[in-house]
């Protein structure tokens, strides 16, 4: 549909029941994570309805990433970070299919799905996470694939199996967790999943060891706090070491090699590969930065490389200490959902937008520390900046933070999904 | 005159769109709040942190400015307060007094 439809059907709402609407603006959300499930729900609110809303997802309950980790620890179970999305479709009209998109066709505006019929669009907004680049250690496809070697990097059944993992190490045994280098998704969750993972260790098999091997050169979010807390709270039993990029895996012997460090064996080895977005960002072209991540209008979330496809999460291109967080990604998809009601209602999109982002990490399972920070639309860089003197870290873990961070885990996932 | 029609309402409509679109920003300003306070100021049954919604525009200004100034102590609200220009807390401070507060 055209504006001017759009208008039609606006005015004809405007002439009173009466009047025979023209369709409604059509717009699909590909993706029920944390991007689109809030995509979804705002494009429903910020338009009052005027705007036919449907996502498509693969899986019917979305699993949380961020609490993921707790259900490594053993402080929480997989149902505690599992949510339906039925209150998007129930609470707003959205209309849910489960399915997955195989292609996009932006010339026509047109999704191909696995199962269902096409779907034509107006707006198509794309959420499609990230995707292990597997082929970027030797041998860990293979590791994959057996079984033997989890990343846990999506949360589900995966997550479920690495606890397994976790909970059949011997006492005495290592655990060790690779970090790739820096853009990966959550930055600071391999720091936290090491925290946790040693907290349970500390009280199941206390001869355990915890190594965290980062390709990074140091530690990539809330580096002084996990240093701290490895030091004091995981003594004896955490070791960091930096510069660490695997570059092979073997899987008979779980031996991860490295571009410069020593070979490490270990019991459990949480081997995370490179990342890069979501593989229908890949396939649809719409990666064009360095073939990796999505460039987009930062504006709008447009993408550059195709008219009326708009990414947000994880998939795109971030800039200038913008993170790839869930909360990142609900703050992106509001942006994102105003811009597509401003365009399709023929208003101008807000000239300047603003993304928030607070990130909370457990160090252990009671204590908790946070970062925060607040980025604006820069008109003329036509990029976001972070506000200077805006944002910052905890001074120390706390439990006040800890229970901030489940009211927040609580709060926004309510705000993905469900009526207020 | 049916040839004026559309003319006229496209006249009519005029001012309200200009209300519109500026009150789509505003709202999707305040949906930044949503994620930790609620979606448009509701916040979660049992929640720690306050909902926003039905809160006197007085009161809010008087909060954001006193967690940039530091009078009010906070974890991540002082530091979240410091992003924002007085005119953005204006415009929340109204929108927030707009919502109903539900029991």
């Amino acid at each position: 549909m055209r504006r001017r439809e759009w208008l039609a059907a606006s005015a004809a709402l405007a002439l009173g029941p009466g009047a025979r609407a023209a369709a409604k603006a059509r717009v699909l959300v590909v993706g029920g994570g944390w991007g689109g499930a809030t995509a979804a729900k705002y494009l429903r609110l910020l338009s009052g309805g005027r705007i036919e809303v449907t996502l498509i997802d693969p899986q019917a309950d979305f699993v949380s990433c961020p609490m993921s980790n707790l259900v490594l620890g053993g402080v929480w179970e997989m149902g505690d970070i599992t949510r339906p999305r039925t209150a998007l479709a129930s609470g707003f009209g959205v209309n849910l299919v489960r399915d997955r998109v195989v292609s996009i066709d932006a010339g026509k505006r047109e999704a191909s799905l696995a199962a269902g019929p096409a779907l034509r669009y107006d707006k198509l907004v794309l959420s499609p996470g990230v995707e292990m680049m597997w082929d970027s250690v030797e041998g860990l496809r293979a590791a994959r694939d057996s079984g033997r070697i989890l990343q846990a990097w999506s949360a589900g059944p995966e997550t479920l199996a690495l606890r397994r993992q976790i909970e059949a190490l011997p006492d005495g045994g290592v655990f060790a967790i690779a970090i790739p280098e820096a853009p990966y998704r959550c930055p600071p969750a391999p720091y936290e999943r090491a925290c946790l993972v040693a907290d349970f260790l500390q009280r199941a098999k206390p001869r355990a060891k915890l190594l965290i091997l980062d390709a990074n050169e140091d530690v990539t979010s809330k580096g002084p706090l996990f240093k701290r807390v490895w030091a004091e709270r995981y003594a004896g039993m955490v070791e960091y070491r930096p510069q660490c990029k695997a570059v092979s895996v073997d899987a008979a012997s779980n031996t991860v090699r490295f571009e410069l460090a020593d070979d490490v064996r270990a019991d459990v080895l949480n081997l995370l590969p490179e990342m890069r977005a979501g593989a229908l960002a890949v396939s649809s072209g719409l990666a064009n930065s360095n073939g990796r991540w999505v460039n987009v209008d930062y504006r709008t979330f447009e993408s550059t490389a195709a008219r009326h496809v708009h990414v947000i999460g994880d998939a795109i291109q971030n800039v200038n200490a913008i993170p790839k967080s869930g909360h990142m990604a609900n703050a992106q998809a509001k942006v994102a959902a105003a811009a597509i009601v401003a365009e399709l209602s023929d208003w101008e999109p807000d000239p300047a937008p603003m993304l928030t982002n607070t990130c909370y990490s457990f160090v252990d399972a009671q204590r908790a520390v946070h970062v925060a920070s607040v980025h604006r639309y820069e008109a003329a860089e036509r990029t976001y900046r972070p506000v200077p003197g805006a944002g910052g870290l905890s001074a120390e873990p706390s439990e006040r933070e800890a229970r901030y961070a489940f009211n927040w885990a609580r709060s926004i996932w309510a705000d993905l999904f469900d009526p207020s | 005159m049916h040839r004026l029609l559309p003319l006229l309402i496209a006249m009519a409509a005029l001012p309200a769109r200009a209300d519109d679109a500026a009150a789509l920003r505003v709202r999707s300003l305040a949906a930044q709040c949503a994620a930790c306070h609620g979606t448009e100021g509701h916040a979660v049954e049992g929640s720690l942190i306050a909902g926003l919604s039905g809160m006197p525009a007085s009161y809010f200004s008087a909060q954001m400015k006193a967690f940039r100034s530091g009078a009010r102590q906070g974890t991540v609200m002082p530091q979240l307060a410091k992003g924002f220009t007085p005119e953005q807390v204006e415009q929340l401070a109204a929108f927030f007094a707009a919502q109903r507060r539900r029991p």
